[in-house]
């Protein structure tokens, strides 16, 4: 780790003034991605600047038809949520295949989603849900957010507050984990959503993706054997030691079949 | 007492206490005033001329003490680091056996090859200050695989061996083979790779160079099995200091699985070290450094032959084997692939003649050496491997060909076609064992019931020995060994009766403090807590061997043996004499002597206590005391075996393979502690599973290490495992006073080829032959894909 200030801030504002101020400074949320960059001297920021002591950014709270989760809530509350739980089952069970225990009681959803790891799980669900993300300044919609690998549509010193979710009718999610690292190799996260169906895909590319193709027929017959013949492109894919792009191919297709089956 | 302690116990370890609620002294753990920390410049390059190194803004940065490079190893007239096991060519030539620098010198050979140390005054500081240093490098271009090292043409590492071949080692009869498979019925062929692994142990190595300026003393503090054979080493080879100068200290050491057994050249730098800047010197490897630096282990091509007549019987084996030595020699990286794999190829099996080929090659690798087995895993998953294939080519059954084919119970000691010969084992017994504890004949059944859930399924087996206690040592030195093979214990009898026992051997996880004090408590009658197990300090310790091989209880408690006989034969002519009985007439059983046929007896104890305070003691003929010293020198190596059997299950749609279940039926001898047994058992089969799996080490055409972290070299974790079902089969070893074998290993030899035969099996109905570890899914996947193909077509 290279030498860096520290600061733990009260307020988003005074956060984002913060990072404003200093192009080279970085908010730290759980640090479970952070921290990790920093000790193997990946990244050189001047400054932390910690929302930990954020009030009010941690939290769920359901209403009919919105599941809204502060930024600075770990994978563990909202896999342990239930209200999530009741809500929308399968985001729960995004969150509870995170990483392992440790990871889940630090890491959050708000530094998941800023940080845009190709094999994130989050992403899967915040785009298959339509989810907004909310920040210190507006509101972007899922199909706006994700731009690239590690790569969003947030601005500098701009912050994640929370992400709300519309409420689907079904849902489910499910996930190829990567063996050595147990991120997602591959991952499908199926919606039936008032908005229509969105299937939403995770670990294969550069970034989470919506597989057209299968929302396409899934409008048309919601069940596993409407995508059987629909074969994910393997242009563009991720390719690997652990997985070519035709294999992560192939497992797009099997992984989504399962979803809707789990979604019923 | 002793039923509840002694041998056959399954004494809670002793150990467990500290290690589970943090309190062991770890190297790291370990801080000495003044302390300086190391930081290593390593080579980012697989292959590189070394241009000019310039240090000269490192040396300025702050809290630097110093930088050193192969320019102050030569001012200081330095050696290199020495390996300890010659091999030769099949012409008897001595094998290619090239510089292996401490801090490179003009080339560098592989990714973390050393450059430069620098030392100051935290860890941070060194780390900012090699930051600072120039390196100037010419390109060379990288020779990562075997394949690549053996190309004509190929790029050499070393000027000393321009085709990159280390040596060309045979062993065994080749015209009684060659004969044999002309006569054969039929031939099963098989070409195999045993993956390259990465050890990762769970504390990284770590060493700490402590010099005494008083009076010219060093202290190595490090992550080591064998604290003496690296005082050894680094005293005698690299640095030049006495061995009367040098104290090697390696205290509790988290996992070793042979990567702690060589000589490291950060052990020789911090010490060196400490000399020049007069203060303890402290290096740490973090785990991306413990993946580019801790020698790797496996990485072989073979292509194996096994000719049979017309009943199934084996004729003869034929193997040709090419053997990644990396880009250097570690210790004893030469021996791996040669006298603890080749002369391991006859198995369980009677096959009359056996040659085989060794080819081994230098790489832009990390240098590959002993790992879990050793040689041994590799020759029980090729063995294996073949022995299946070779009951498909005569259409026999898997468990009809290998008992058609096991050496039988009255042909011991049996001597094998490659060198060593077996004194003991009962393969039909451990064999019938597992078959019944795996319901081996009800199989087909759970297949069909897996079916309809879309599930293949699979049953292997392996029929596995192994050779522990590399022994005698003149036998090992005329293969090429170059230091002794016996082990040492000193037993000594405190006055009032307690007693501490010095071992050469090192615990870093096996339970020796346990263990070995169950074999005091048997024989001297005295009580586990009565009893203390020092390890891993040559300031302490008479000059033993350390811990690999599965040698400690063989070699290591036999010595403890040898030393309580003297305590007793000792023990008893001061009893005679207090008794006023003949020393014949004493006898010595549960902590009593005793005179025969009389109900007159002194406890251990009270010898004890005499044998010190000797005012009523025979001194004119008995020196007073009561501590004893043993060398053991082993007769033989212990052969265990055993069978093991998996059942899988396989998802056809993702390749995933699940190991359902997995019985392990080994004879490691006479057993001391079954608790333990069964957890080395356990162990050993995770780190099996974790390479038929899970685990492969991979380098790039580049000579790049793609898989140097956790997120992409696949460790085995907890959910990857089932409940191992471990038993035990005894046969006792015939040449050692415990009749031990040995069980470190046995886990990690024996099951590879039995996972891997089990998903050969379910996937037998695509005509699949044999599929390369680590089965990912995607490598299931991918052989269900090629093999609907192949029948498509
Ligand atoms: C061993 C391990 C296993 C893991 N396994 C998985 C897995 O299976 N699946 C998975 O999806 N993830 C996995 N992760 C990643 C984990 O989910 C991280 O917690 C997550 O990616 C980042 O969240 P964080 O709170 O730790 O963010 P931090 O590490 O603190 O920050 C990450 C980045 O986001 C920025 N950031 C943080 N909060 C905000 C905010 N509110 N607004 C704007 N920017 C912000 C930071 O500046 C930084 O650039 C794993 C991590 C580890 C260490």
């Amino acid at each position: 780790m290279y030498d860096f200030t520290y600061a733990r801030v009260s307020s988003v504002a005074d956060a984002a003034k913060q990072l404003k101020g200093d192009d080279d400074a970085k908010a730290v949320a759980g640090g479970m991605t952070l921290i990790p960059t920093l000790k193997l001297r990946l990244a050189k920021p001047s400054a932390l600047v910690d929302l930990g002591g954020v009030k009010d950014l941690a939290g769920i709270k359901v209403d009919g038809k919105t599941v809204t989760i502060g930024a600075m809530t770990t994978h563990g509350a909202v896999a342990a949520s239930a209200e999530v739980k009741k809500a929308i089952p399968a985001l729960a069970h995004l969150a509870a295949h995170i990483g392992d225990p440790a990871v889940r009681n630090r890491g959050t959803i708000g530094g998941s989603v800023a940080n845009n790891d190709p094999a994130a799980d989050y992403p899967a669900g915040v785009l298959a849900l339509g989810a907004t993300i909310v920040t210190n300044e507006r509101q972007i919609a899922a199909d706006d957010f994700f731009k690239g690998m590690f790569e969003t549509a947030l601005k500098p010193g701009e912050l994640i507050t929370a992400i709300s979710f519309p409420v689907p009718e079904k849902a489910a999610y499910m996930k190829f984990p990567n063996p050595a690292s147990r991120y997602a190799m591959v991952g499908v996260f199926v919606a039936k959503t008032a908005g229509g169906v969105r299937v939403a895909v995770t670990g294969a590319a550069p970034s989470v993706f919506r597989q057209k193709d299968m929302e396409a027929a899934l409008t048309k017959k919601w069940a596993p054997d409407a995508i059987e013949g629909i074969k994910q492109k393997q242009d563009g894919l991720n390719s690997d030691i652990h997985a070519s792009a035709e294999y992560r191919a192939h497992l797009v297709g099997v992984m989504a079949k399962r979803a809707v089956q789990a979604a019923g | 007492m002793a039923e509840n302690v002694g041998i056959g116990a399954s004494v809670l370890r002793k150990e467990d206490f500290r290690f589970l609620t943090g309190r062991g002294t770890y190297v790291d753990d370990i801080n000495r005033p003044g302390q300086l920390y190391a930081h290593i410049l390593r080579s980012p390059h697989p292959h590189a001329n070394l241009k000019k190194i310039d240090t000269a803004r490192a040396k300025q940065a702050p809290g630097v003490i110093a930088v050193y490079t192969r320019h102050d190893v030569n001012e200081d007239k330095l050696g290199g680091m020495p390996c300890g096991w010659g091999v030769k060519f099949k012409d008897d030539t001595p094998m290619k056996e090239p510089a292996h620098p401490m801090l490179a010198t003009e080339k560098v050979r592989h990714v973390g090859d050393p450059i430069a140390l620098v030392i100051a005054e935290t860890r941070a500081q060194a780390k900012d200050a090699a930051e600072q240093i120039a390196v100037d490098y010419e390109i060379l271009k990288p020779v990562p695989t075997i394949n690549d090292a053996i190309k004509p043409g190929a790029a050499a590492l070393h000027t000393e061996a321009p085709d990159n071949v280390c040596y060309d080692w045979h062993i065994g009869d080749k015209s009684a083979v060659d004969s044999a498979f002309g006569r054969a019925h039929k031939v099963a062929k098989l070409d195999l790779v045993n993956n390259r692994l990465v050890p990762n142990a769970m504390e990284p190595r770590a060493a700490i160079g402590d010099f005494d300026s008083a009076n010219g003393d060093y202290t190595l503090y490090t992550t080591s099995q064998n604290p003496h054979v690296i005082r050894l080493l680094m005293g005698a080879f690299v640095l030049h200091i006495p061995e009367s100068k040098l104290r090697v200290v390696a205290p509790d050491v988290g996992g070793g699985f042979g990567s702690k057994i060589f000589h490291y050249a950060e052990e020789a730098l911090v010490t060196w070290a400490a000399g020049k800047v007069k203060r303890p010197v402290k290096w740490t490897a973090d785990r991306s450094e413990s993946f580019i630096s801790d020698a790797h282990g496996r990485d072989h091509v073979t292509h194996a032959e096994m000719a049979m007549d017309k009943d199934g019987k084996f004729l003869a084996l034929r193997v040709q084997t090419l053997a990644n030595m990396g880009a250097y020699l570690s210790s004893f990286a030469p021996a791996v692939p040669t006298y603890l794999y080749a002369t391991l190829l006859a198995g369980c099996y009677a096959t009359p003649a056996v040659y085989a080929e060794v080819k081994a090659v230098f790489t832009n690798t990390v240098p590959v050496d002993a790992y879990r087995g050793a040689g041994r895993p590799e020759a029980s998953f090729l063995l294996e491997r073949l022995v299946d294939v070779a009951a498909k080519e005569m259409g026999m059954d898997r468990v009809d060909i290998r008992r058609r084919n096991f050496i039988p119970n009255s042909a011991f000691p049996y001597q094998t076609p490659v060198a060593v010969q077996y004194d003991s084992g009962d393969y039909f017994g451990t064999l019938d064992m597992a078959l019944k504890a795996s319901n081996w004949s009800s199989f087909r059944d759970r297949q069909q019931e897996a079916k309809k859930r879309g599930k293949l399924r699979g049953i292997g087996i392996s029929t596995y020995i192994e050779a522990c206690g590399v022994a005698p040592s003149n036998v090992a030195g005329a293969l090429g060994a170059r230091a002794g093979l016996y082990e040492v214990a000193n037993v000594r009898v405190n006055p009032t009766g307690s007693v501490t026992i010095f071992t050469g051997t090192h615990s870093h996880g096996q339970g020796h403090e346990t263990t070995f004090a169950q074999l005091v408590a048997d024989r001297l009658g005295i009580a586990m807590d009565q009893i203390e197990i020092s390890h891993g300090d040559t300031g302490k310790i008479p000059f033993g061997m350390g811990t690999y091989g599965s040698r400690s209880l063989a070699v290591g408690g036999s010595a403890i043996v040898k030393a309580m006989d003297k305590i007793v034969n000792k023990g008893k002519k001061i009893a005679a004499h207090l008794l006023e009985a003949a020393e014949a007439d004493i006898e010595f059983k549960d902590g009593k002597f005793s005179v025969a046929g009389t109900d007159k007896s002194k406890t251990f104890g009270e010898i004890a206590l005499t044998a010190y305070v000797p005012h009523n003691y025979p001194l004119d003929v008995l020196e007073p005391g009561l501590d004893e010293t043993a060398f053991y020198d082993p007769k033989n190596f212990t052969f265990p075996a055993g069978c093991h059997i998996c059942e899988v299950e396989i998802d056809p749609d993702t390749g995933n393979t699940t190991i359902i279940t997995f019985t392990a039926v080994d004879d490691v001898g006479r057993v001391i502690n079954p608790m333990i047994v069964e957890g080395q058992v356990q162990g050993g089969v995770a780190q099996g599973i974790g390479q038929a799996l899970l685990e492969s080490c991979i380098y790039d055409g580049n000579g790049q290490l793609l898989s140097g972290s956790m997120s992409d070299y696949t460790m085995p974790r907890a959910d990857n495992l089932p409940n191992v079902d471990v038993s035990t089969h005894v046969t006792l070893c015939t040449h050692n006073p415990l009749g031990v074998k040995g069980c470190g290993e046995v886990g990690s030899i024996g099951s590879p080829p039995a996972i891997i035969g089990a998903i050969v099996d379910a996937l037998s109905e695509y005509g699949v032959k044999h599929i390369e570890m680590p089965a990912t899914p995607q490598r299931v996947w991918q052989t269900i894909q090629a093999a609907k193909g192949k029948k498509a077509a």
